[in-house]
């Protein structure tokens, strides 16, 4: 028997849990505190760590409308169209909306948005008319809003913060959402939290593929937990590639999206392997002015590499030679040394970049006020499917990731509020049976099986899609499904890895089928989803695809796009 | 061109009791230390137990630990092509093989009572 099957699960309760500390996460832990509710915060990692949100170097988009006139109604236009007609344009509008309000609260704790001559400074990025992205120098902004947020959460005395609990299910009593089942990995004693609200907040889905610029936590926990509790994904065919993540050569300590911010500040030539701009080729000439947006970008390096014209690697260069030094030091100080150490001296070389998986537009179905259908269940930041349709505009990550987050924290404290008494979540025989002893016989290779999930995804479910390479995605994944089994691997003791990864292949298992098949199902090519034998937009594809679980696996419907006066 | 380190690596749930294990892993220049523990675990022994999340950027700094006895961050310590030992935090409560404790005392979990 395992330490963890000895164990009787411990148990604890709250109003409000939030699982997933990046964000969105600490943002509605802190809301749902100043609204006087008992928060418990969760991560699988370590608090305000292990999230997207702290390795985010880029920018924020808000219209402050500090430097120069701006309106939230210009940046939902910008979101609407970067989203391909697929937006909800409700939760596009709240993201543009209350966007502001949650950069100035941050500004207000400290996080020091960079300024010039007193007043918030903007960056333009490319899908925006007009200058909207805040950023901290110098490739701050993720760590500073990351610890922003984390030392005003440290303020809350009702919030109570628990790293290393890996929540492996939720818990429902007569359909509603009543807590979390979770395997503390520090000790592997298996947890029961009661919560009259609980908010999922564990951001998107990058760890499905092997080139991916997120943490390895991103592995979809969110639309896995919020299936199996009985909620609809949307979306899930739309994954953002971001087009120049950092290739070759080998930079170690650096985030492999940085090339984000040089471009916004310096400009910087995209070139083929023959040292030629291409992007006008396919319809969207770039001319170092870094306008391109993502989806268009990763669609024609692609290409470019396809045609044999790519660089060593199987990239694009991107080249800043014709930058003079006294620039890049000016606009990127201490970074110019960093990447010194690493060899690379950007005023006589090029760098590789290739498309490299980012975001995630897709996610669980919410209405304005973050509730799902499931009465109890919430979602916040990028684990919220919708408001950026099928390509998410540059900067409004972080943006959804605050608003989102702040608002979840506000409907779930009003739940508690109204609620006298809180459930007791009740794990059944099947859910307790994950923590129990894994099969007799040769241990699973887990950590193999990870990366041949994420080969098979990157191969065949990466920006450019067949429905060969889908049927083959598919079929790969029904052949892990099955060596992974339905026993958990290992014995649940702590930091048992074996334990870890089962259960991480578990989630993404379920979730990397999600996008197989409704990209499969998707016969046209629309923003991050690209079919080679479906190109072009079609009027009949402007809806959103469903995906739910029952009993006989995963079921794809479809869903009209909202429209803005569809919701109250 | 590939080399190869050998990682010596501390391996077990009690101070007094560990072993060290080795591993020659392949590498090219450039590469990190978490580069070779991560191929550790995919080609030698998915059990090894090591804490990161953000692999690359030095963002998550959950990956110290002790390479030939410094205290480094294995995401950003380059593999090197010779014998290099890696072991647990020293000054840290061991979890398992190079897994310590290190989360603020106020943020690891501690049940009260419901």
């Amino acid at each position: 028997m395992s330490a963890a099957a000895n164990t009787e699960p411990l148990r604890v309760q709250t109003d409000v849990l939030v699982i997933g500390a990046g964000g969105a996460g600490i943002y509605a832990a802190i809301e749902a505190a100043r609204a006087g509710c008992d928060v418990m915060l969760l991560d699988r990692s370590l608090i305000g760590r292990g999230g997207a949100t702290v390795m985010a170097q880029m920018t924020v988009a808000a219209a402050l409308g500090d430097e120069a006139p701006d309106h939230w109604t210009h940046h939902l236009d910008d979101t609407l169209a970067a989203g391909r007609g697929l937006c909800d344009p409700a939760l596009s509008q709240l993201l543009c909306e209350e966007g502001p309000a949650c950069i100035r609260e941050m500004d207000e704790w400290g996080v020091g948005w960079a300024r010039k001559d007193g007043k918030i400074t903007s960056a333009f990025a490319p899908g925006h008319d007009r200058p909207r992205c805040v950023y901290v120098d110098f490739l701050n902004t993720g760590p500073a809003v990351s610890k922003t947020l984390r030392t005003r959460v440290h303020k809350q005395k009702s919030v109570t913060r628990s790293g290393d609990l890996l929540v492996v299910d939720l818990l429902k009593s007569d359909g509603e959402v009543t807590g979390a089942v979770a395997w503390h990995v520090g000790s592997g004693a298996p947890v029961i939290i009661s919560a009259k609200a609980t908010i999922v907040a564990t951001g998107g889905l990058t760890r499905l593929y092997r080139r991916n610029s997120a943490s390895s936590n991103m592995g979809g926990d969110g639309y896995a937990l919020c299936l199996r509790a009985g909620a609809t994904l949307i979306d899930m065919e739309f994954v953002q590639f971001f087009p120049i993540g950092h290739l070759a050569p080998r930079l170690i300590g650096m985030d492999p999206i940085m090339w984000d911010p040089f471009r916004y500040k310096l400009g910087g030539r995209l070139l083929n392997g023959a040292r030629e701009e291409f992007t006008h080729r396919y319809g969207a000439p770039d001319d170092g002015r870094y306008v391109i947006t993502r989806d268009m970008a990763t669609y024609a390096i692609l290409q470019e590499v396809a045609a044999g014209r790519g660089s060593p690697h199987g990239g694009a260069y991107l080249s800043f030679e014709h930058v003079p030094e006294a620039n890049l030091r000016e606009a990127f100080g201490p970074v110019i040394d960093r990447l010194a150490e690493n060899g690379i001296d950007l005023t006589s070389t090029p760098v590789e970049v290739a498309p490299i998986a980012h975001y995630h537009m897709g996610g669980v179905a919410t209405d304005p006020a973050m509730r799902t259908e499931i009465p109890g269940l919430l979602v916040a930041g990028e684990a919220v499917g919708g408001a950026n349709g099928a390509n998410r505009l540059s900067g409004n990550a972080i943006t959804e990731a605050l608003v989102f987050g702040r608002q979840a924290g506000r409907t779930a404290a009003a739940r508690a509020q109204g609620m006298s008494r809180t459930a007791t979540a009740r794990p059944s025989p099947d859910t307790l049976a994950l923590f129990g002893d894994g099969p007799a016989g040769t241990p699973l290779n887990t950590a193999g099986m990870l990366e041949r999930l994420q080969a098979l995804m990157a191969d065949e479910v990466g920006p450019l899609r067949t429905r060969d390479g889908l049927a083959r995605a598919l079929a790969g994944l029904d052949g892990l499904q099955a060596e992974l089994g339905s026993r958990p691997a290992g014995t649940g003791a702590a930091f048992d890895m074996a334990r870890l990864d089962w259960y991480d292949l578990r989630n993404m298992l379920a979730v990397a089928r999600a996008v197989a098949l409704a990209a499969l199902n998707r016969e046209e090519s629309r923003g991050a989803h690209q079919r080679e034998d479906f190109p072009g937009m079609l009027p009949e594809w402007t809806l959103n695809q469903t995906v739910r679980l029952n009993d006989a696996g995963l079921a794809l419907g479809q869903t009209p796009v909202p429209t803005a006066e569809a919701r109250p | 061109m590939t080399e190869t380190a050998t990682l010596n690596i501390w391996r077990g749930d009690d101070r007094a009791r560990g072993r060290i294990e080795t591993y020659d892993v392949p590498f090219e220049p450039g590469q990190s230390v978490l580069d070779g523990l991560r191929w550790v675990r995919v080609h030698r022994d998915p059990a090894l137990a090591i804490r990161y999340s953000c692999i690359n950027a030095n963002a998550c700094k959950e990956c110290m630990l002790e390479l030939d006895g410094e205290t480094v961050y294995a995401c950003t310590a380059r593999l090197e092509a010779r014998p290099m030992t890696v072991a647990p935090l020293s000054n840290k409560k061991l979890v398992r093989d190079l897994v310590t404790e290190i989360a603020p005392p106020a943020e690891r979990f501690a049940p009260k009572d419901e």
